[in-house]
């Protein structure tokens, strides 16, 4: 208990390490951006027909003039007090825009990850124990064939089919148009979630069954396979009894891990579904150069996928004997 | 008395490919014949490389899927299609394989004992077999990494003695072992041979097969060379100039090397693959040799110690 707690505390301290990182770094990015803050948000028509008193405050406003590294003491002061600012775009405390966009983009992301992980690891599973047969072929055609098509892509034709042609889904957004907000049901919230997950479903699949079918092939190359099978255990049970509690850890990591790639597809299919998420604010923020929030979503995300891996590895410690009882001896 | 096993002409080979998508034929195992009657141990002596542990998955029906076999094996007076190989494996025929690696890493030894049953009666004979061979019930409970060398070795035993087996194929039962464990763990095959089971013993250490082996079929480039009983070691009854340079080798007998090194697989042409570094060898040995009898046992020589002239 002592080692896992001693485990936890250090991988959190290097969280708050790559936090620091990748803040900085998404700063840097920021601050060399070619964009102009008052053209892309103002307009050059409306600024055209201002007076430069009134320029001068919205300089003020996006702060233009400021010199960076100002600019990201200040922001990282006030982060590490717990405020993250307000945001620019929304004129909302940053913290109140990730919590609503947070929301919208869990349910999408819980939806996808789950049936990615659960159909991935079937169909991974399913082809390693059956390697060289037809059932392979088939999944692996289906991987490559997803794995060579891009997220938006995938997601503009489910929309022009689902939505357009078959008109059975909504086009966008993520409650219906004009409803109020103590009307929408939990229904609604899932009809209109239910494109983009399953886009990002789609595509998950492919990386997930890839992964697994290498591990589970290789699986079935193992030495205590060919012992079960010589002691007259069936591939069937072999598969069942052997292969899956092997493959666990693998699958485990390659879960968690997968939570980025659903993370980075979000922000795609989100924009294609004119899905408020925080993939699509994420956009928003960064070619409108809202500062605050891109730091904000850039950290939060950054803190959810490390936790996600931090998760993993403590799950490790409680599935494999190897770590569990031989960490209980030391 | 009918022989428990009987393998003839046994040949195994493997599909690969070659330069492009050329695909190539490499014959492993070329021309095995051995006969194990009921409370025998009859040993496959041979060096690394020659496959042996082939002949073990070649009985069971377990070769990879790119192999191919050929001959005849008959276990029990009936043929041993692979049909009937799927449905004696791990109760008739059982195989003891080399090491730790052969038990699933994240089950427990019981379960792994059990396979997969859960009544009583299959906890019961789990734990006797394991107090059987000296192991706790504790043991049980263990995960293989938590075995030691000799704990692994008499848990897998244990799997062979937990069925009913007619036949025991023996894999390199004694690598990692001292000399004074390998003797008990070969002790626990000879048991099981004197309880009425065939066991074919499939080693490269000559010495310590024939403190158990009652015939030694010498086996060389993916071909028996010689079958002959273990008493001929001793008496110096030896038939090809590869089992008597098998012999000399060991350190006890002279220690006496010979040179040159044992052809690979798809080196060997049609005639005596131990030709080319035979004492006797002569040109004809480049030809088809035959597999003959001569004094109560096999040869493959043209000119065998002690035999006859063709």
């Amino acid at each position: 208990m002592k080692h896992r707690l001693l485990f936890t505390g250090k991988k959190l301290i290097r969280m708050a390490l790559l936090l620091l990182g990748v803040s900085l770094v998404a700063f840097l990015l920021m601050s060399a951006s070619p964009l102009d803050p008052l053209k892309t948000n103002v307009g050059q028509a409306a600024l055209g027909s201002m007076s430069q008193e009134q320029i001068a405050k919205l300089e003020d406003y996006w702060g233009v003039n400021d010199p960076p590294v100002e600019r990201y003491l200040g922001w990282l002061g006030d982060f590490v007090r717990g405020d993250m600012g307000t945001s620019l775009l929304y004129r909302q405390p940053v913290s109140q825009v990730i919590g609503q966009r947070l929301q919208n983009s869990l349910w999408l992301m819980a939806f996808a990850w789950v049936i990615s992980g659960v159909l991935g690891l079937t169909l991974g599973v399913i082809a390693g124990a059956n390697r060289g047969k037809l059932a392979d072929k088939l999944i692996r055609g289906y991987c490559w064939l997803i794995s060579s098509t891009p997220a938006f892509w995938l997601a503009l034709v489910l929309l022009v089919v689902f939505s357009v042609w078959l008109g059975l889904f909504p086009i966008g957004l993520s409650v219906p148009i004009g409803a109020d907000a103590a009307d929408v049901t939990l229904t609604d919230r899932l009809y209109h979630a239910f494109l983009p997950a399953l886009t990002l479903s789609i595509t998950g699949v492919a990386n997930i069954a890839m992964h697994t079918r290498e591990k589970m092939a290789d699986i079935m190359d193992r030495d205590y396979v060919l012992f079960a099978r010589a002691r007259g255990e069936s591939t069937r049970s072999i598969v069942l009894r052997h292969g899956l509690r092997n493959v666990a850890l693998p699958a485990i990591t390659l879960q968690f891990a997968s939570i980025s790639e659903i993370f980075g597809g979000s922000v795609l299919v989100e924009q294609v579904f004119s899905y408020p998420g925080l993939g699509q604010a994420a956009v928003n923020a960064g070619l409108g150069s809202d500062l605050p929030l891109l730091l904000g979503i850039t950290v939060v995300s950054a803190a959810i996928v490390f936790l996600g891996n931090l998760m993993a590895d403590l799950l490790y410690g409680v599935v494999d004997p190897r770590i569990r009882r031989g960490a209980a001896r030391t | 008395m009918e022989p428990i096993l009987e393998v003839r002409n046994l040949s195994i080979s493997f599909t690969q490919y070659g330069r492009g998508t050329r695909q190539v034929l490499l014959p492993v195992i070329r021309d095995l014949s051995l006969a194990v009657a009921p409370g025998q141990v009859v040993a496959v002596v041979g060096s690394s490389g020659s496959g042996k542990s082939l002949l073990a998955h070649g009985i069971l029906g377990i070769l990879p899927y790119n192999s191919h076999m050929a001959g005849e094996i008959s276990f029990l007076g009936q043929p041993l299609t692979p049909r009937r190989a799927a449905a004696v494996r791990g109760k008739e025929i059982v195989l003891v394989p080399q090491g730790v690696t052969y038990l699933d890493p994240l089950m427990k030894v019981g379960p792994q004992l059990r396979k997969g049953r859960r009544d009583q009666s299959a906890r019961t004979a789990s734990r006797a077999v394991l107090e059987r061979y000296g192991l706790g019930a504790d043991t049980e409970e263990r995960y293989p990494f938590e075995l030691s060398g000799g704990m692994a070795r008499r848990v897998l035993i244990a799997t062979a003695a937990a069925e009913t087996p007619r036949l025991v194929i023996v894999d390199e039962p004694t690598p990692g072992l001292d000399a004074r464990a390998a003797r008990r763990v070969l002790g626990h095959f000879r048991e099981l041979a004197d309880g009425g089971a065939g066991v074919l013993l499939i080693t490269h250490d000559l010495e310590l097969a024939l403190t158990i082996a009652h015939r030694v079929a010498v086996f060389y480039a993916g071909e028996t060379v010689e079958e002959a009983d273990a008493a001929d070691f001793a008496a110096g009854r030896l038939r090809h100039p590869y089992t008597r340079a098998l012999w000399d080798a060991l350190p006890q007998n002279g220690f006496i090397p010979i040179s040159g090194a044992q052809p690979g697989p798809g080196e060997v042409g049609e005639g005596c693959p131990f030709a080319s570094r035979c004492p006797k060898g002569r040109p004809e040995c480049m030809g088809p040799v035959a597999y003959r009898e001569l004094d109560g046992g096999l040869v493959r020589c043209l000119y065998p110690e002690g035999g006859e002239q063709p």
